[in-house]
């Protein structure tokens, strides 16, 4: 299981990256954590004449809040997602989906900006990117750009990202005051990507009624969808066991799932409508409990 | 090829190896230590399970070249003074190995596990060797083994 040969780069700077990936173009790919690419490298699906290894790169590797958001470096860890204190505090979902990922050796090593950058269908960023509204900064010759969560992901393993194009940061707007967030993902075993997954951001005011929703989603079709027509059923009313009901049947029957080994599309659809309804459930209990 | 010097075990070592040799191929056939496991070579088994920068990855997963100046542990580094680790201790007591196959990525996870010094819960436990699969033991004695180490971890 050996990859095609490749030269190894090891840039210390952003703008050496940039540099790199200009000058070597289609030949050569960037390399995080590995725990995407090692693998297609070693099936031969991916055989970059150029590996630029980004994970060195000084001042990639943070979590901060600035500007009523949460900054996160695009080489920072699932498990410091998952461990950070801030995070776990303000937007407990992103941590809950990133101690999600995987096992602990993957999360030690994959990084957000990788994870993103991969795009698998049922990745675990996804959801909470879209559910959240994140920003996308990224880096290329000729400048910086945001790219909204909702025009990232383009297909499945496909993003807006161009090919001489670095993912700096990810920005994740801070959810509302006293809103509650909950990531629920079913997997077939332990440390396997999601069979379908949910992630949601509620918040009620006394009467029950839903104040603010925002609702991401994987396992629905070939890439993470934000589900408009179900965040637009919720807002405004009370949240009960016959709305959230209503919520799942609205999305199994929107969702197109892409049969594989794990499940059936009709499964899947189901799995879609459970998850979703969990996460409702559940942020509702945590948002009802912070009144 | 490249010169590849990295600390392992506490020593310095080095050796050549194409930018596309695996660390797990590197310590075994280029250091010779060949304590660390290959399994499925895809990063699903985890018996390659080496320490690196102080945590534990896939050496299947990793270039060796990634990890030129940087310190690894493999399993031949926990016994010290021809006395076994506490963990390995707690693997023979409470019976966690059959076959040996999965051991050594097993013990280098629970080794990072047990290095933040926190005393971890049975979920804890389970959710740190998650990565790693064994054929044989059903798991209990592997986590009645890092709940026993646990307690006299150094
Ligand atoms: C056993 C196993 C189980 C896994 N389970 C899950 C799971 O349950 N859920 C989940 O979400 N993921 C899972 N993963 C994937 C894991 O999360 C990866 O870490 C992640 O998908 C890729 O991140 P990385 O840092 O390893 O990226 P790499 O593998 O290094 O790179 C992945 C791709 O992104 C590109 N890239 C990386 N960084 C950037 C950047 N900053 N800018 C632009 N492009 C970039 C690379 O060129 C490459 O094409 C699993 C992986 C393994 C091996
Ligand atoms: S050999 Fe590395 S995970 Fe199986
Ligand atoms: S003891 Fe045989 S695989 Fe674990």
């Amino acid at each position: 299981m050996y990859p095609a040969a490749f030269e190894y780069l090891r840039p210390r700077s952003i703008r050496e990256a940039v540099e790199l990936l200009l000058r070597h173009g289609e030949d050569a790919k960037l390399l995080a954590g590995g725990q995407s690419l090692v693998p297609m490298m070693k099936l031969r699906v991916a055989r970059p004449k150029y590996l630029i290894d980004i994970h060195r790169i000084a001042g990639l590797n943070y979590v901060r809040e600035e500007h009523g958001a949460i900054c996160i470096g695009a080489t920072t860890r699932h498990v410091q997602i998952e461990q950070s204190p801030l995070i776990r505090d303000k937007m407990s979902m992103l941590a809950q989906a990133a101690g999600e990922i995987g096992d602990a050796q993957v999360r030690n090593r994959g990084t957000i900006g990788g994870g993103l950058a991969e795009a698998d269908p049922v990745g675990d960023y996804g959801p909470v990117a879209l559910a959240l509204d994140a920003r996308m900064k990224c880096v290329r010759p000729s400048g910086v750009r945001e790219i909204p969560a909702s025009d990232f992901f383009t297909f499945a393993y496909t993003t807006a990202l161009e090919p001489d194009e670095i993912l700096m940061e990810i920005i994740f707007p801070l959810p509302p005051r006293g809103s509650a967030g909950v990531y629920h993902k079913l997997e077939k075993v332990a440390g396997d990507f999601a069979i379908a997954a949910a992630a949601v951001q509620l918040a009620v005011g006394r009467d029950g009624v839903c104040t603010s929703i925002a609702i991401g989603v994987s396992g629905g079709g070939p890439m993470p969808q934000k589900p408009a027509a179900v965040e637009n059923l919720l807002r405004g009313k009370k949240i009960d066991r016959e709305l959230t009901e209503e919520a799942g049947r609205l999305i199994q029957d929107d969702a197109e799932p892409i049969e594989d080994l794990r499940g059936s599309a009709a499964y899947k659809r189901k799995a879609l409508s459970a998850v979703l309804r969990r996460a409702l459930t559940e942020s509702l209990r945590l948002t009802t409990n912070n009144l | 090829m490249a010169n590849i010097s990295l600390t392992v075990n506490g020593e310095t070592r080095s050796g050549e190896a194409e930018s596309r040799t695996l660390l797990v191929h590197f310590l075994r056939d280029t250091l010779r230590l060949t304590g660390t496991h290959v399994g499925c070579v895809v990063g699903r088994c985890g018996a390659c399970t080496v320490m690196w920068n102080g945590a534990p990855v896939k050496s299947c997963m990793v270039f060796a070249v990634q990890t030129d100046g940087d310190e690894v542990v493999t399993v031949e580094g926990l016994a010290r003074d021809k006395r076994l680790h506490p963990l390995q201790e707690a693997f023979w007591k409470k019976d966690a190995v059959e076959c040996g196959y999965c051991t050594p990525g097993m013990l280098m996870s629970a080794y990072g596990l047990l290095s933040n010094g926190k005393t971890p819960t049975e979920a804890e436990i389970k959710k740190a060797i998650s990565g790693n699969l064994c054929r044989c033991t059903g798991y209990g004695n592997i986590v009645a083994a890092i709940r026993e180490a646990a307690g006299n971890f150094k």
